[in-house]
């Protein structure tokens, strides 16, 4: 091992806080940073992508999305879709967790099986689910009659085209949620648990009481982790609707895709990132001040 | 009756079984949409395109490998599956060797500001970097290249890379680093020879983690790739854009897609779950 250190490792060595991330944050600023500044420079812009060049228009792009009624439909899809699914998904989660939280054979499996939706490819999983979904062959009509109920058009009708697609999503992501909170319920102290038996609490007590407010900051962080990609949902509902029928499935992030790629507007459809962006922000920012006071109690 | 009933179950043996007869019933039951969906996925990849549009659907039927010579054969799938290897294992190895001695050198050091540049990069929605990488690469003419492909994917795989093992890196006790340094090992030599063996677990989770996310990107493969380099995801995507759909077909290509990740996934279940429970416990 004693071998006479180069010049250079002797600078690695001396210079480790900064030699070891360079590379890593060099990287970041080129595939990150720039493209960032880029997308927010087009914002003031006016340009259509192989047409001329872009034309500064200041917060013109800004000021049409007050008046243009898609990016309102955009906001209400994205609030209904990722509320119904965000909640559905957690309590989901938490219940089936809860479930799973004891000894028994067979826990392995349980495990095996739930990493199956979350690994699975969205667009190829997203695509048996359109066939599924089939109001007039689909398998999920047919299990509907087979029960007695009426079949139902799913994501063929605006009025169930939502609900049908957050199902999609729960049954895609829910199970994760399930893992990452067993994982933290394995790791909850056992003495709040004796104490409350020995006063003869009952096992929604318990839930309630000692179980609910221990897991709080890991709902919390699985929910933040879980809603950087569902505000930004897309391969999903690009592959089942593309936005419709219509544009009653068209989120504000679907829509800010096609302004840029299917009508090739770069300012517009940037402006309409820029709002995205702002909008998992602030819900994130909201998220993790909840997690501090969480964990401070 | 009911009286009769709640004799049995108090404090005997029956009554434990009864118990845990209910409770893997539930379990069971609760099993049952995850494999629903994958067995479904399996049988339209085995059914004939006309079985697969009769209604009631088949459940029972005489399973055929038609459908997956075809995809290879006609759609000439075997060309998309490298190509999806390849972007994926060169993100993943890019990731990996920038990513370890950035993350190392946070935990060590406590850089956490550069933790604010991978939260920024996690936050912006994927259309931001689209639309200026869209317009730089056709300017480069690098659109359709693996080279594209590989420095987009970048962008999700290196902050997860690094997200994940910074808090391995944490949880690593520096006595043995201290020790290795007393040997007369310099720091490069003892973060290669003691430090990352230590932290192998983490190393795998990250590395299949990070293969997963590459290999099932849709969006910056849709944009960027072309005939050439075409991966999976918009491959299996293009069988309903040619007018009539090939329900078929479609389920033999999202098989050959999903398999793969699925059984990686399925050995390193209890990493993945580690990793993401760290990470969601974690800042």
């Amino acid at each position: 091992m004693k071998t006479a250190p180069s010049t250079l490792s002797r600078f690695m060595d001396r210079r480790q806080a900064l030699v070891y991330p360079a590379p890593a944050v060099i990287a970041l600023f080129f595939i990150v940073i720039i493209p960032i500044a880029y997308n927010l420079y087009l914002t003031f812009t006016k340009w259509t992508i192989g047409l001329g060049q872009p034309r500064f228009i200041g917060f013109g792009n800004f000021i049409e999305l007050f008046s243009d009624e898609r990016v309102l439909n955009g906001v209400k899809v994205m609030v209904y879709f990722s509320g119904l699914s965000l909640s559905l998904e957690l309590v989901l989660g938490l219940l089936i967790a809860v479930y799973f939280n004891r000894e028994f054979k067979g826990s392995e499996i349980v495990q095996a099986i739930y990493i199956f939706p979350f690994a699975a490819t969205p667009v190829a999983v997203a695509l048996i689910w359109r066939i599924m979904l089939n109001p007039e062959i689909g398998v999920m009509n047919y299990l509907l009659r087979g029960v007695g109920l009426p079949g139902s058009l799913w994501v063929s009708s605006p009025l169930t085209v939502i609900p049908a697609l957050v199902m999609v999503d729960v049954w895609k992501w829910t199970p994760m949620i399930t893992l990452i909170v067993l994982a933290g319920l394995k790791s909850l102290p056992h003495d709040p648990y004796e104490a409350a038996r020995i006063d003869g609490a009952n096992t929604f007590q318990i839930f309630w009481h000692i179980t609910l407010p221990l897991i709080w900051p890991v709902l919390i962080a699985a929910l933040m982790l879980r809603s950087l990609d569902n505000l930004k949902e897309f391969d999903m509902i690009y592959t089942i609707t593309q936005g419709g029928p219509g544009i009653s499935s068209e989120t504000l992030y679907l829509y800010a895709y096609n302004v840029g790629f299917s009508f090739f507007k770069a300012g517009y459809g940037s402006a309409l990132m820029v709002v995205v962006f702002l909008i998992v922000l602030a819900f994130n920012m909201a998220m993790n001040r909840m997690r501090l006071r969480a964990q401070d109690l | 009756m009911s009286a009769d009933k709640e004799k049995m179950i108090t404090g005997t043996g029956m009554a434990k079984t009864i118990k845990s007869a209910f409770f893997y019933a539930g379990a069971i039951a609760l099993c049952v949409p995850p494999v629903f969906v994958f067995v479904w996925m399996i049988l339209t990849g085995l059914k004939t395109g006309v079985q697969n549009i009769s209604y009631p659907p088949e459940f029972i039927f005489v399973p055929t490998l038609e459908n997956f010579r075809a995809v290879f054969q006609q759609y000439n799938f075997f060309r998309y599956l490298m190509n999806s290897l390849i972007v994926a294992g060169l993100a993943t190895g890019v990731s990996l060797v920038l990513g370890l001695p950035a993350a190392y050198s946070i935990a060590k050091y406590r850089q956490g500001k550069i933790g604010i540049l991978i939260l920024v990069a996690r936050m912006t929605p994927f259309v931001s970097y689209l639309l200026p990488w869209y317009i730089i690469f056709r300017h480069l003419r690098l659109i359709d290249t693996y080279t594209a492909l590989t420095i987009t994917h970048l962008i999700i795989t290196l902050p997860m890379v690094i997200w994940l093992m910074v808090s391995f890196f944490e949880g690593m006790p520096e006595e043995l680093e201290d020790a290795a340094m007393i040997d007369g090992c310099s720091r490069l030599q003892s973060f290669l020879i003691i430090v990352l063996p230590l932290v192998r677990n983490g190393i795998a989770t990250s590395a299949i983690l990070s293969f997963i996310f590459s290999w099932n990107q849709f969006l910056f493969s849709l944009i960027l790739s072309g005939p050439k380099t075409k991966t999976v995801p918009v491959a299996v995507y293009n069988f309903i854009s040619y007018g009539k759909i090939d329900w078929a077909g479609i389920g033999a290509a999202a098989t050959l897609i999903v398999l793969p990740v699925s059984v990686f996934a399925f050995f390193v279940r209890r990493t993945i779950v580690q990793g993401l429970t760290m990470g969601a416990l974690k800042d």
